[in-house]
């Protein structure tokens, strides 16, 4: 069910100016990738084009190629509707439809795509939910608006949605920085359950995080401010942060930046 | 005993000399009672001289006294105050006395009778008759337009706010500003130039087309404003669902913003309720009850205010009519737009828990 990502001469433009390039790696399946490196080196920008995100920005363009399990993303006829729904995402801040219940938060991604029924959405939510640690906390209010959750219920609630497409992989843009310490050990530990099931990728500017949840990680960085941000080197989380091969990389975590 | 008085209080920088609580009351009595006392010494018959007088006092006062007491910062913060206050009563005074001057003068005659009965066999200046032929036309005039007009105009705000880039979104927001600003009369004379073309009579849709032009901008305004609140984010995590843009403009972008943007459309319905220009000349009036929007002149409320003023020669009765038509449209306009605040509390996204 998870799919393998690879990447081959990904670059990535806003207008004219280039934000991320020449970026080459794979991503294992079933497994976590965590991408670390300083504001503004494109970590996000990359995450976004590996499901189309990018281009919804005005001005966004992407030149190289994204392969999932042998298919081209940006080859003609791809449509990027169909790759989002195979490649999902979990933003940065919680951002549950404030019109929608928890319920319906849940169900939007099938009922939106508009062909489910009833009991089958009862069947998709309630394991949504449980997937993503929240069934307890939310099944006796289904009904309640999402927005009346607290931050870390609500970035779980949104990561709930984005699994009740059943995507092939999981993309997630730093989905803890907006959270307490437990709500952030809550999602932790779920996405150490979803990668059983997903390839997940996973932005964060927290070091400890990326040790803690990542089988692998790859370390991105910029010249100067301005010049568009590279992959530094990509390699088993341990090998990282215990023995890195860049030196950029060993004092960037070892807080030596700059 | 200065020193005495200066340990009783034990001075500090953050606590300075204030004006009690009840000061600017005082003030404007006072400023009132000095403008009176100028306007009777001085012979000023307006009342509007004497209010304006207690006005100017009031502000210098409370700038005058505070400075004295409190110091100058305080007093200008006072003088900003006083002069919103001020600002304030002179928006709320007119306003007041037109709703007070229709409502004592429109009941006189306002009536079931006078609602559920035409000028169909009533000469002008004489008393009886009613405004329902009115009634019926405006609200098939109104509804005709809103059907035509709101439509457009979300929709083109969809465009604008969703999907238009470049020189025709560009064009398009221009042409949507110079629409604003187009008088009704134009409006109607557009309209009645095409009428001349195809030699039509007047009749009720005629007078429609051009209220529809009218609240198209309107509409094109608020619904692009309400459109630019809905958060980026609620497009991103929809479309990083799989969902297609159209669906999520549906689905989401629509949903979010519909309060405001019933509120936008009740309010350009409310501005079109009272246009008598276009309506003058594509609808002409009629004093007989014409339930066909799309044949034979019409009649509609603000017209027959108009008409009842202008054409009844002074009589007492035609002018108790317009009244009470007036006071029937203003009631009109403001149900709706409580209707709109209702929609828009009701739509509202939630938050409770």
């Amino acid at each position: 069910m998870a799919k393998r990502i690879d990447v081959s001469g990904l670059t990535a433009y806003y207008g004219s100016h280039k934000a991320i390039e020449d970026i080459s790696m794979t991503v294992e399946p079933r497994s976590v990738t965590a991408f670390i490196g300083p504001s503004g080196c494109g970590k996000s920008t990359f995450l976004r084009t590996l499901n189309r995100m990018h281009e919804v920005t005005p001005g966004g363009r992407v030149e190289g190629k994204v392969l999932l399990d042998d298919e081209d993303l940006y080859g003609a006829g791809i449509d990027p509707v169909s790759v989002r729904r195979e490649v999902g995402m979990v933003f940065q801040r919680p951002n549950p439809f404030p019109t929608m219940s928890i319920f319906d938060n849940v169900a939007a991604g099938l009922r939106l795509n508009g062909k489910y029924r009833k009991s089958e959405l009862n069947d998709v939510v309630e394991k949504s939910l449980k997937g993503a640690n929240l069934w307890n906390e939310v099944k006796d209010r289904l009904n309640k608006p999402g927005s009346g959750l607290s931050g870390g219920q609500q970035q779980r609630l949104c990561i709930a949605r984005a699994i009740a497409v059943e995507p092939k992989v999981l993309l997630m843009d730093e989905p803890c920085s907006a959270l307490d310490p437990i709500s952030t050990l809550a999602i932790e530990d779920l996405i150490g359950e979803l990668k059983e099931r997903f390839t997940i990728v996973i932005v964060t500017h927290n070091m400890q995080q990326a040790a803690r949840v990542s089988d692998r990680t790859a370390f991105f960085n910029l010249a100067a401010v301005g010049q568009p941000g590279r992959l530094i080197e990509i390699d088993d989380t341990e090998r990282i942060f215990s023995n890195p091969s860049v030196q950029a990389t060993e004092d960037y975590i070892s807080g030596r930046f700059g | 005993m200065s020193t005495a008085a200066v340990t009783d209080k034990r001075p500090s920088s953050l606590r300075g000399a204030s004006l009690p609580k009840w000061s600017p009351w005082a003030i404007a009595a006072g400023s009132v009672v000095v403008a009176v006392a100028i306007g009777l010494i001085g012979g000023l018959s307006s009342k509007i001289q004497w209010g304006l007088i207690a006005a100017i006092l009031f502000v210098l006062g409370t700038y005058g006294i505070a400075a004295r007491v409190e110091g100058r910062r305080q007093a200008k913060d006072r003088v900003a105050t006083s002069l919103v206050w001020v600002a304030f009563l002179l928006a709320v005074i007119p306003l007041v006395s037109l709703v007070w001057t229709t409502v004592s003068r429109g009941v006189k005659v306002l009536d079931v009778y006078f609602l559920t009965h035409s000028m169909g066999v009533v000469a002008d200046s004489e008393p009886g008759g009613g405004i329902y032929h009115a009634i019926i036309g405006s609200l098939e005039q109104v509804g005709l337009a809103t059907v035509i007009g709101a439509p457009v105009g979300i929709l083109t705000a969809i465009y604008l706010v969703e999907y238009g880039r470049g020189k025709l979104a560009k064009s398009v927001t221009f042409f949507v500003d110079v629409m604003t600003g187009i008088p009704s009369i134009v409006a109607g004379l557009f309209i009645l130039s095409l009428m001349l073309i195809f030699e039509m009579q007047p009749f009720g849709f005629a007078g429609s087309l051009a209220l529809a032009i009218l609240m198209m901008p309107v509409v094109v305004r608020s619904t692009e404003e309400m459109l630019k609140l809905v958060p980026n984010e609620l497009r991103e995590a929809s479309l990083a669902l799989g969902v297609p843009k159209w669906r999520t403009i549906l689905k989401v972008v629509l949903p979010t913003s519909i309060g405001g943007i019933t509120t936008g459309v009740m309010l350009a319905i409310a501005r079109i309720a009272g246009e008598t220009a276009p309506v003058l000349l594509l609808v002409f009036g009629n004093p007989f009850i014409n339930n066909n929007p799309f044949e034979g002149a019409q009649a509609s409320l603000p017209l027959y205010i108009y008409q009842q003023y202008a054409q009844s020669a002074g009589a007492n009765a035609a002018y108790d009519r317009a009244w009470a038509a007036s006071l029937t449209l203003i009631a009109f306009v403001m149900i709706l737009n409580l209707v709109a605040r209702g929609i828009a509390r009701w739509k509202a996204p939630k938050t409770g828990r």
